[in-house]
């Protein structure tokens, strides 16, 4: 069966902002569904809290609207039980970064195959614009009485040394973009975060979609413009681990770039490691059918409701003869 | 102290890590293989290595379900556990004890705490005893406890040089093995089923196996022709079984085994944690036997998840469950409060989940490693807002088995978050019990289509768009796990329409929270009246009796309950007992508990029960914490009003000694209205 770009969308009234970054983000997805062919019953989309917890509602995919901060938890427990799953996490930065940001720290050590994509504002939006784990320092975003008093978590940065596997950051106006890297990210085998620039046009009147697409002149030739967002890949940037020799190497370029802001503010794929082993090959090598008889799809019961467990060789070794040298 | 005739009561005590467990499971195994019952309980500290520690063992011809406080035999690997517990040795008793502690001193005791400091300085006080060892022996000497010296290092470099082998450092582990084979000689064992014994638990090592088996029957002897005249102490208490122990209806359970060997049968296939005492080794049993051999010759398992925390844990368990799979958390108090919220939006959603709850003693850190039922009200109540739960609580270890498929039933039946109640007590506990059935109680997965049954869209039932929470099937509607063709839907924490997406609209509000309550109803309606409340005991044979003690429990005070009425009874001849024991405890079972209690009465007034003080009927509550929290729920629930409560809140559980106790002055009117029990070590 063939799914149209309409079949991934619901016709729950969307209450975002008008100019929201959101939109761009909800558009890639769906964008990415469609043209990989996924099936929207294949798919779950689970969200944290805030403005972004609200996208699976607007999906027409499996939708799984849970807590503040607890996106991953949730969305891993499900892709262990159903490997088979398309699984997409979503949430704001303060979702992941701040009340959730325990989990994001060990999702890494886990490496399970799912796509974790932050909308990322710098702002708490649904509760009136209070700083966010992203804000910097010493800003002072509209709604705030004062400057911030936190400073900002890098999450590319954070993301590589918690061991995800796939690292990109996307900008939400450039939707081609974004779909294509979200593309990437559900086609890589392992954990992927893409961190999603997504300005919130009500409450954060710093990082705007203005300042994000503006310009600094070359100090030589004024007829240069030099835009604030630049694509890695067009700058020959390359952080696919090829090779698992290449991996520390690959991780600490990408450390490295993932350090710039002030001038310049890379958007791609920062690292890329599909060689390391998910959790589900983990599972794998302990229990030999895992894939083909994950917990989702095994029965349990017979017709009558008899159970199918044959407990019998662990009750023996509770027996009081058992082991009883005859 | 006398001690009850019909059991002998064994003490084995040391420092954590010198091996107490594995003598005390020796000890177990040889015993049981006998032919005997027995119940054991491990007591220990929040610490690694070097705090005390302690296993307790009561033997008996017939099924034992408690211990006492009384001990027959006191089996000592160091001088601190000659101090805690040589007070409660049984006149008549046996000490066993390593000379060597004669030359220290009680106060160079760092680990000892202050109860049982003031309470051997208390004694050695009243009998005019010097504050030593010296004294406390002295003492003993004069109870008529028979003191057996084991002079464990110079026993081991003997049989070193008996066998040939002079690594002293390696054969220190014999102490164990030794010094239970020294209960044995005192128990006039028989040699030959200690030899079989101690081979079936190092069976994997046959080397090993018999060197210990020289070490014990060295051990043995050494008792045997020392002290020639011990072992007709207990020689009338406990007969042996004159061939081994053939029948294979009788296992030998812990507490901690027994719930996961039940998530197996009731189909459990995904199970999170993160550690916590007494709820770990729950996970680690499950995740050991992770491969689960099926009747159709395929091969199941279980996922065991070790999260980063309780909220991880409860969250990967919902979104497994949400797959389609019978899906479990285990955890005890400090874990289940950061549980509470994502409680919530399991109950929101319609989620079925297990949460295996093993309480320990609280608040906060509490009590770690010791038995409390302080969390009942908490299970009852955590999260905020109103949604539908099951709270049911297991009596002992063998209910813990069936109940655990119980449970997982009403989860998916009633489509909730269920809260099993387990303990620190049932979870460090042994016992000889019935071998499970485990054929007996049936899957019901509810209205659940499985990935196997496509879901059509002409059914009747569906019409354009799957609705998760269709209002037109009543309070549970059709549940499908994500990846069904046609099933799509949507959950959200926030309140729902039928598909699943987010409202605020008054009248589907209202609709939802009434679809979600009126479970509680039909929880009631439809559960067997067994499984809500079962009366544990109850003098049948004793025909008009007037006076009449109704007792009321739950979870695993049901043990010495039922030890202490099984004596207690036949003393009375004109009292008729009565044990009913709740186990769902959310629902209350409100009206059958009050029409059980009038039956039972056979008479009522009004509303209320024993309007009349000079009422025959004398109610009372007995559980392990301070609010007398069942009591709470009687109260809440129903007209019924206790005359006592007896309570304990020390952190250790309710010995039959004290029970026995507390119910005989009950009966003689000796007590207020607050029994407040505090034996235990």
């Amino acid at each position: 069966m063939e799914y149209k770009l309409s079949d991934y969308k619901t016709e729950v009234h969307n209450d975002w902002c008008a100019g929201c970054g959101d939109f761009g983000i909800l558009n890639s997805i769906q964008m990415s569904l469609s043209e990989l062919k996924i099936p929207p019953h294949n798919v779950a989309m689970f969200s944290g809290i805030g403005c972004s917890g609200k996208t699976p509602h607007f999906i027409h995919t499996y939708g799984i609207h849970t807590l503040h901060g607890r996106v991953l938890p949730f969305a891993q427990g499900a892709k262990l039980s159903n490997p088979n799953l398309k699984i997409i996490a979503v949430g704001g930065d303060g979702d992941g970064l701040g009340i959730g940001s325990g989990h994001f720290v060990n999702s890494g050590r886990r490496n399970v195959d799912i796509t974790y994509i932050i909308h990322n504002n710098g702002v708490y939006g649904l509760t009136k614009g209070q700083a966010a784990p992203t804000l910097k320092l010493g800003m002072k975003t509209k709604s705030l009485s004062q400057p911030n008093m936190n400073d900002s978590i890098n999450p590319i940065s954070l993301a590589i040394i918690c061991g995800f596997t796939f690292i990109a950051r996307g900008y939400s106006y450039d939707v081609k973009h974004l779909k294509d890297i979200i593309k990437k990210g559900i086609l890589h085998k392992g954990l992927s975060f893409i961190d999603v620039l997504q300005p919130c046009p009500t409450y954060n009147d710093i990082n705007t979609k203005e300042w994000y697409q503006s310009y600094e002149t070359d100090k030589e030739d004024p007829s240069i413009k030099i835009p604030k967002i630049y694509k890695l890949e067009e700058e020959n940037y390359n952080g696919i681990v090829n090779n698992e020799i290449e991996t520390e190497d690959k991780m600490s370029i990408a450390l490295e770039k993932s350090r710039e802001w002030e001038k310049r503010i890379p958007i791609g794929v920062f690292y890329q490691n599909d060689k390391f082993i998910t959790y589900g090959e983990r599972l794998e090598n302990r229990i030999e059918n895992y894939f083909s008889s994950p917990p989702a799809y095994q029965i349990v019961n017979d017709k009558e409701g008899n159970t199918i467990a044959n407990i019998d060789s662990l009750l023996e070794r509770l027996k009081t003869n058992y082991g009883l040298v005859k | 102290m006398e001690n009850f005739r019909e059991s002998v009561s064994w003490v084995i005590g040391g420092p954590q890590g010198s091996g107490v467990d594995s003598a005390s499971h020796i000890f177990l195994k040889s015993i049981t293989m006998a032919g005997l019952h027995v119940f054991g309980k491990r007591e220990y500290y929040s610490n690694i290595k070097g705090e005390h520690s302690y296993f307790s063992v009561r033997v008996s011809n017939s099924p034992v379900r408690s211990h006492v406080d009384e001990i027959d035999i006191l089996v000592t690997f160091d001088a601190e556990t000659v101090v805690r517990h040589s007070p409660y040795l049984a006149n008549k008793g046996v000490l066993i004890f390593d000379p060597e502690i004669k030359g220290k001193k009680i106060e160079d005791i760092h680990t000892l705490d202050f109860s049982s400091k003031k309470k051997i300085n208390k004694i050695l006080n009243d009998n005019n005893k010097s504050f030593d060892f010296i004294g406390i022996l002295e003492n003993l000497r004069e109870r008529n406890v028979f003191l057996i010296e084991l002079p464990y290092f110079e026993l081991i470099k003997d049989f070193s040089e008996k066998i040939n082998d002079h690594s002293l450092s390696k054969l220190a582990r014999i102490t164990n093995v030794m010094s239970l084979a020294a209960s044995l000689a005192i128990l006039d064992f028989d040699t030959k089923k200690m030899e079989n014994g101690i081979r079936s638990i190092f069976s994997n090592k046959p080397k090993i196996a018999e060197i210990n088996v020289n070490a014990a029957n060295y051990s043995y002897n050494y008792i045997k022709s020392k002290y020639a005249d011990i072992s007709e102490r207990f020689s009338k208490k406990l007969t042996y079984e004159k061939t081994n122990n053939n029948d294979n209806n009788i296992i030998i359970a812990q507490g901690s085994q027994t719930s996961p060997l039940g998530k197996i049968v009731a189909g459990c296939r995904f199970q999170t944690y993160y550690p916590i005492t007494p709820a770990t080794d729950d996970s680690e049993y499950l995740e050991s036997n992770q491969i689960i051999k099926q009747t159709d010759n395929g091969s199941g398992s279980v996922v065991v998840i070790q999260t980063e925390d309780e909220i991880s844990a409860i969250a990967m368990a919902i979104g497994a469950s949400l797959t389609g799979v019978r899906s479990c958390t285990t955890t005890s108090g400090p874990g289940f409060s950061l549980m509470a919220e994502a409680l919530g939006w399991a109950g929101i959603n319609e989620v079925p989940l297990i949460v295996s709850l093993y309480q320990r003693a609280g608040p906060s850190t509490g009590l770690p490693t010791r038995q409390e039922q302080g969390d009942l009200l908490f299970a009852i109540n955590a999260g905020h807002g109103e949604f539908p739960r099951i709270v049911y609580a297991s009596g002992d270890i063998e209910e813990s088995f069936y109940d655990t498929i119980k449970v997982f039933n009403y989860a998916e039946k009633y489509q909730l978050p269920v809260i099993h109640m387990i303990d620190k007590f049932i979870a460090n506990s042994i016992m000889t019990c019935k071998m499970f059935d485990y054929k007996k109680i049936k899957i019901e997965r509810g209205k659940f289509i499985n990935k196997n049954s496509h879901l059509n869209l002409n059914d009747g039932n569906i019409i354009e768009h799957f609705k998760r929470f269709n209002l037109d099937e009543g309070p549970v509607s059709t549940r499908v796990s994500l990846g069904t063709e046609n099933g799509i839907f949507w959950n959200t924490g926030d309140e729902h329409d039928e598909q699943g997406h987010i409202t605020e609209d008054p009248e589907i509000r209202k609709k939802m929270v009434e679809k979600r309550m009126s479970k509680l109803q039909l929880i009631i309606e439809q559960t067997p009246s067994q499984d809500q409340i079962t009366v544990e005991f109850e003098d049948i044979l004793k025909e008009n009796i007037e006076h009449k003690i109704i007792i009321l429990s739950w979870g695993s005070t049901k043990g010495v309950i039922l030890d202490t009425l099984e004596r207690i009874s036949p003393e009375f001849e004109n009292i008729k007992f009565v044990f009913i024991q709740v186990k769902l405890l959310h629902p209350f079972p409100s009206k059958l508990l009050e029409d059980t209690i009038n039956k039972l009465i056979g008479e009522k007034t009004g509303n209320d029960f024993k309007q009349d003080s000079n009422s025959k009927t004398t109610l009372i509550s007995i559980e392990m914490n301070y609010l007398a929290q069942l009591d709470i729920l009687l109260k809440q629930n129903t007209t019924i009003n206790t005359d006592y409560n007896i309570l304990k809140y020390n952190g250790r559980p309710i010995s039959l000694s004290e029970l026995h106790e507390s119910v005989l002055n009950i009966i003689n009117k000796n007590l207020g209205k607050r029994v407040i029990l505090e034996n235990g070590v």
